[in-house]
């Protein structure tokens, strides 16, 4: 198969992916994906439920690798470095590459100590550098002075978009430089899903970002490239805006147009 | 449309009364220990029950100094549970987070059967095994001791706390784990950090469980410490706790004497001090609730 690549290939590929398949169990779910992701740019995954988007995304921070029996083959590199190589830290991996779930999921403790969750386990000690980095992500998740009064009460107590925004949040304590979003906005009202779109049009300039959505309009408003999946297997992937109006593949078109899925 | 309410009521009422009934229970009985404890006050009068001398059958002075029998209460119980708790805890986090299926499939069945022995069987192991053991590893004159009571009395309670905690343990959301590991935390961070604390609650309530169940295990305790009702901190001292008094003495005791009433004094503090213990595991519970 022909590597899927940007036409505009100015942007500079961050991930690389090729033929990748993917098992769970005897189960294959993904079929041969090549793909090569831009830097610094937001790329939208599209496609009817169950065609792996989330499988995929998974695959890049090796996710995957917590569910028993799963399988993959073929290459995927981040920064020209093989990630399944067994020489690969996952640890370093998962700090590099951040996810955000479809459910937020902020641990059951205070705000403080779910933002400044990841740097303690990766080896930030003071108290006074905590501090400065959980400021700093909850500014950047445009959470700070929702919350600055609150930072040692419960996260739980925060309404969907907050907890939403504190996950992000906590994610870019690590500074990591992907991130991962999974359908981030999915079980949000709208004036909490305006606010996650421009947080990641915020973002964009600073970290390469792959996000799973349902939604056409999410993807056209927020996206500079968008890839469509269908039944485990890559269908067309290109700029949004050409993606949306000419698409090269019928399949894309009646897809993108609504005729289903 | 009338009838209907009537029903609803009386549903609603019966439901009020079942409720009811464990409270009414607790009530009861803390009467009945009340009425049958309560003439010890005018003779020989409460204060004689804060003394150090446990002597209920003399030629000479009869003392009822319950003190020795509240320190060896306590003292088998919070070395039990120092015991109990982090090899319960270790155990389940072990069994729902660590352990192959095979593990798990041998070792939740084995501490279920372990959970079933009666204690009179666990006494018999207490005295033949565990004690000599206790008694060469000490250098002791006997093996009949506070420690070994603990030891004992930690064995039963760990069933108990390993399979409450457990359950806790497993019941913690995935989303949670798969948030610590998608930030690069280690399988073991991720178990140490939010799963263990997310499940706190319940591992609470199990180790509280399990106190319960050593503060009131009567047999095995009367077996292995050696009941000697003096005053000590030393687990190789031995001791006599306030159930194995209670067991000992009740059957033999005139009805209606000092001694039967002074044994009832001791039913009353053994009650207020399992209270005790639940009204900790609320507090500390709802502490942790509201972060
Ligand atoms: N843990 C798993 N074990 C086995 N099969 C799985 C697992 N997770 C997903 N699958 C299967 O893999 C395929 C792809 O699933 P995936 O979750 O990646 O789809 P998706 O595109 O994210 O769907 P959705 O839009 O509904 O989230 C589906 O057929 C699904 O049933
Ligand atoms: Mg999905």
């Amino acid at each position: 198969m022909v590597k899927m690549t940007t036409e505009n290939n100015k942007a500079k590929t961050k991930i690389s992916v090729t033929n990748l398949d993917f098992y769970y169990s005897a189960v294959q779910a993904l079929f041969d994906i090549s793909i090569d992701v831009p830097a610094k740019q937001v790329t939208a995954l599209i496609g009817p439920s169950g065609c792996g988007k989330s499988t995929f995304l998974r695959t890049l921070n090796r996710m995957n690798d917590t569910i028993p029996g799963t399988k993959y083959d073929g290459k995927i590199r981040i920064d020209d470095k093989d990630i399944y190589a067994p020489s690969t830290d996952v640890v370093a991996l998962r700090k590099k590459v951040g996810m955000v779930f479809q459910k937020s999921n902020p641990f059951p403790k205070s705000i403080f100590d779910n933002i400044a969750y990841g740097p303690r386990i990766h080896g930030t000690k003071k108290q006074s550098e905590l501090s400065e980095i959980v400021e700093k992500s909850l500014d950047r998740s445009g959470l700070w002075n929702e919350v600055k009064d609150r930072l040692h009460k419960s996260a739980l107590k925060l309404s969907g978009g907050q907890q939403q925004r504190l996950c992000i949040a906590r994610a870019l304590a690590v500074d990591p430089e992907i991130l991962l979003m999974d359908e981030p906005a999915s079980a949000l009202d709208p004036q909490a899903t305006v606010k996650i779109e421009e947080l990641i049009e915020e973002l964009r300039a600073d970290y390469t970002i792959i996000i799973v959505t349902h939604n056409m309009q999410q993807a056209a408003r927020v996206s500079g490239f968008t890839a469509f999946f269908y039944e485990g297997k890559l269908v067309e992937f290109g700029e949004t805006e050409k993606l949306f109006t000419k698409p090269q593949k019928k399949h894309t078109e009646d897809y993108v147009t609504g005729r289903f899925g | 449309m009338k009838k209907i309410v009537t029903k609803e009521k009386s549903i609603k009422l019966i439901m009020l009364l079942a409720a009811s009934t464990s409270i009414f229970i607790v009530l009861l009985i803390f009467l009945f220990l009340a009425k049958e404890a309560a003439p010890f006050i005018f003779k020989p009068g409460l204060s004689e029950l804060f003394t150090a001398r446990w002597v209920p059958v003399s030629f000479q002075k009869e003392s009822f100094g319950i003190l020795p029998l509240v320190t060896g209460s306590l003292l088998v119980t919070i070395i039990a549970t120092l015991i109990a708790v982090p090899i319960g805890v270790c155990g389940a986090i072990y069994i729902s987070e660590v352990a192959t299926s095979g593990e798990r499939r041998f070792l939740k069945p084995f501490i279920e059967l372990l959970a079933g022995i009666p204690s009179v069987v666990i006494g018999f192991f207490g005295l033949t095994v565990l004690a000599p053991l206790v008694k060469s590893a000490f250098g002791l004159q006997t093996g009949l001791n506070a420690l070994t009571g603990a030891l004992l009395l930690a064995l039963m309670a760990i069933p108990t706390i390993v399979s409450i905690s457990e359950d806790a343990i497993r019941s913690v959301p995935k989303s949670y784990k798969e948030g610590s590991l998608a930030l690069g935390a280690s399988r073991l961070e991720t178990i140490w950090k939010v799963t263990t604390p997310a499940a706190l609650p319940g591992i609470i309530a199990a180790s509280m469980l399990g106190m319960g169940r050593v503060v009131g295990e009567t047999m095995a305790v009367m077996m292995v410490t050696g009941n000697a009702a003096q005053i000590t901190a030393s687990p190789l001292e031995s001791v006599r706790t306030m159930t194995a008094t209670i067991a000992a003495e009740m059957g033999e005791v005139p009805f209606g004497s000092v001694h039967y009433r002074a044994l009832f004094c001791v039913g009353i503090v053994l009650l207020l001090l399992t209270f005790t213990i639940n009204i900790i595991a609320q507090r500390a519970l709802k502490k942790y609730r509201d972060i």
